[in-house]
């Protein structure tokens, strides 16, 4: 039918949309950033710790170094209350505590990003300051208010794979004799794994990329942090920072902040599409 | 000396519920604070009136309206690609390379930090096509950034419809492009709804991307290509510069209660389509 071809083209045109998207995205960030980290040579640009953009200075280890620092607090806060929220809610939950744990961590996910950060600064850095020292704004205080952000993601991807595990493998267990928290650690979590590494992975990417939270409780500092008490700055709040006023160069410098930024995303994404694929294989065979 | 498993269970199940009840004990916290001290500032003068020494007296009728603009706009946009997408992988094509294609897309989309979406705004929509820090270049940056929420739950939606309906529309005679609008589209209405309010809701939340596109001006806009400041930005200046910190606090209940509603609008749909499915 010749109506039904031109509805199919049409839908397909539109259909490229979020890949079109993507390849702009992509095309833009590195037309923008590539130049500069060439000129300044990827090594110096990703390894010195040198950030003057007035005197032409471009070096972004230390935010690096923030990032990961950052998001590695984030991830271990985010791992431990994530997936223990998500196995309360698939194997220890009556219906009318999960009623009430689903909403809530939904809600959580859909809090503004800035009221967090608002939150850090005004509870949370205060305590730090008075109870563990230093500024209080913070690699800890950072991780903290990050952990809190990426629970929703760790939660509801985990409850996903837990989800999948077949049901037969649950019933096994306890038939064989199992108490219910030995089926979920020995069988129900070690069936979910692929699933679970890429609920964290994608965590970890949610962490790496957040930007105004982090600006509000990190500090900012330009310097390599040595404990968990040194304020620091992040890759995102890097470019958030100093967009409002940078050019030339400086502009370019901080598209080749986001351009570091994305490869680190692209990176995280594709291991956790990796991950989860291949459960899905394994599933199927 | 080791516990019986009976012994362990309980007191493993007793440490997974201090770290649900201590999620939910957060929420509650970060919700009951703001709540308290936001609400009192919360006046109908403080919604209707515009904000007067940048923001420190007067109230956030411009922002609530440029809020409204940004995240209307953006959503305007991403519906109808996304929905389109969804019915495209879901009736009109078989899985291969080019569904796995824009699944990968829409996958990668749904990764990306804010901030990246700010700066690709901003060279692509502020910048190269000319719209200036604008209402529509925030909007539709944020369209690209919402677009893979709606393409998943309307995708998820629309094979959540059962195969019968599909085929009694066949049986009478209907088209494909009828089968799909009339009866498919129709069943996942509240499903789709439910994609579309939480990408509105992700909007409203979203700060960096629109900093950097949409920029910060105070004054109502008055087209769509005038700087329009949002709501969330609005906290993010007040609180951060120490402009106002009740009226800081009143824009950041302002922002709760609307994503309350969002979550609440978001679930009672969801309710609707399970019960209409199930």
């Amino acid at each position: 039918m010749k109506q039904d071809r031109i509805i199919h083209a049409a839908l397909t045109v539109v259909a490229l949309s979020a890949i079109g998207g993507l390849a702009l995205i992509t095309a833009f960030i590195f037309k923008e950033g590539l130049p500069l980290i060439v000129k300044v040579g990827a090594g110096k640009f990703l390894l010195s710790s040198d950030w003057y953009p007035t005197e032409g200075k471009f070096g972004i280890f230390a935010m690096i170094v923030g990032s990961l620092a950052v998001t590695a607090g984030a991830m271990v806060i985010g791992a431990v209350f994530g997936l223990g929220c998500a196995i309360v809610l698939t194997q220890f939950c009556p219906r009318r505590a999960a009623g009430l744990l689903k909403p809530a961590i939904e809600l959580l996910a859909g809090i503004p990003s800035v009221v967090y950060g608002f939150m850090g600064v005004v509870v949370l850095v205060p305590l730090i300051r008075e109870h563990l020292g230093g500024p209080g704004l913070s690699v800890l205080a950072s991780s903290i208010v990050l952990g809190i952000m990426v629970l929703p993601t760790v939660t509801s991807i985990s409850v996903d794979a837990l989800q999948a595990v077949p049901r037969s493998y649950w019933e096994g267990s306890i038939a064989l004799g199992a108490t219910r928290w030995q089926t979920t650690h020995r069988v129900m979590l070690r069936a979910a794994r692929s699933g679970i590494v890429a609920a964290f992975i994608l965590g970890m990417g949610r962490a790496v990329g957040e930007t105004m939270a982090v600006i509000m409780v990190a500090g900012n500092m330009l310097d390599v942090p040595t404990s968990p008490l040194d304020a620091v700055r992040t890759l995102t709040s890097n470019i958030a920072l100093e967009m409002g006023y940078a050019a030339g160069e400086h502009r370019q410098a901080l598209f080749a902040t986001g351009v570091v930024l994305f490869v680190i995303i692209m990176v995280l994404n594709a291991v956790a599409l990796h991950v989860s694929r291949r459960r899905g294989e394994r599933a199927a065979a | 000396m080791r516990l019986a498993p009976a012994h362990t269970q309980r007191l493993v199940v007793a440490g997974l519920w201090v770290l649900a009840a201590a999620t939910v004990g957060v929420l509650m916290f970060i919700a009951a604070f703001i709540l308290l001290r936001g609400l009192p500032q919360v006046t109908w003068q403080f919604l209707t009136d515009e904000p007067h020494r940048m923001g420190r007296a007067g109230g956030i009728f411009p922002i609530i309206v440029g809020t409204l603009l940004v995240t209307g706009l953006a959503v305007l946009v991403a519906a109808p690609v996304g929905v389109i997408t969804a019915i495209y992988l879901t009736e009109y094509t078989r899985e291969g390379r080019l569904t796995a294609i824009i699944r990968f897309g829409a996958d990668c989309l749904a990764g990306i930090p804010s901030i990246i979406f700010g700066l690709f705004g901003f060279v692509f929509f502020v910048i190269t096509l000319g719209m200036g820090l604008s209402a529509l270049s925030g909007a539709l940056t944020l369209s690209l950034m919402v677009l893979p929420t709606i393409i998943r739950t309307s995708e998820e939606a629309i094979r959540a419809v059962p195969a019968s309906y599909r085929e009694v529309s066949y049986g009478l005679g209907s088209t494909r492009w009828q089968m799909v609008t009339r009866v498919v589209l129709r069943s996942a209405m509240p499903g789709i709804g439910t994609g579309v309010v939480l990408a509105i809701g992700r909007s409203i939340s979203e700060t960096a991307a629109v900093m950097l596109t949409a920029g910060s001006a105070l004054r109502l806009p008055r087209s769509l290509l005038d700087s329009s400041r949002t709501l969330a930005l609005h906290f993010y200046t007040l609180s951060r510069e120490g402009i106002s910190m009740s009226n800081a606090y009143g824009t950041a209940a302002v922002l709760i209660v609307a994503i309350l509603g969002i979550n609440v609008t978001a679930y009672w749909l969801m309710r609707r389509f399970i019960g209409k499915m199930g």
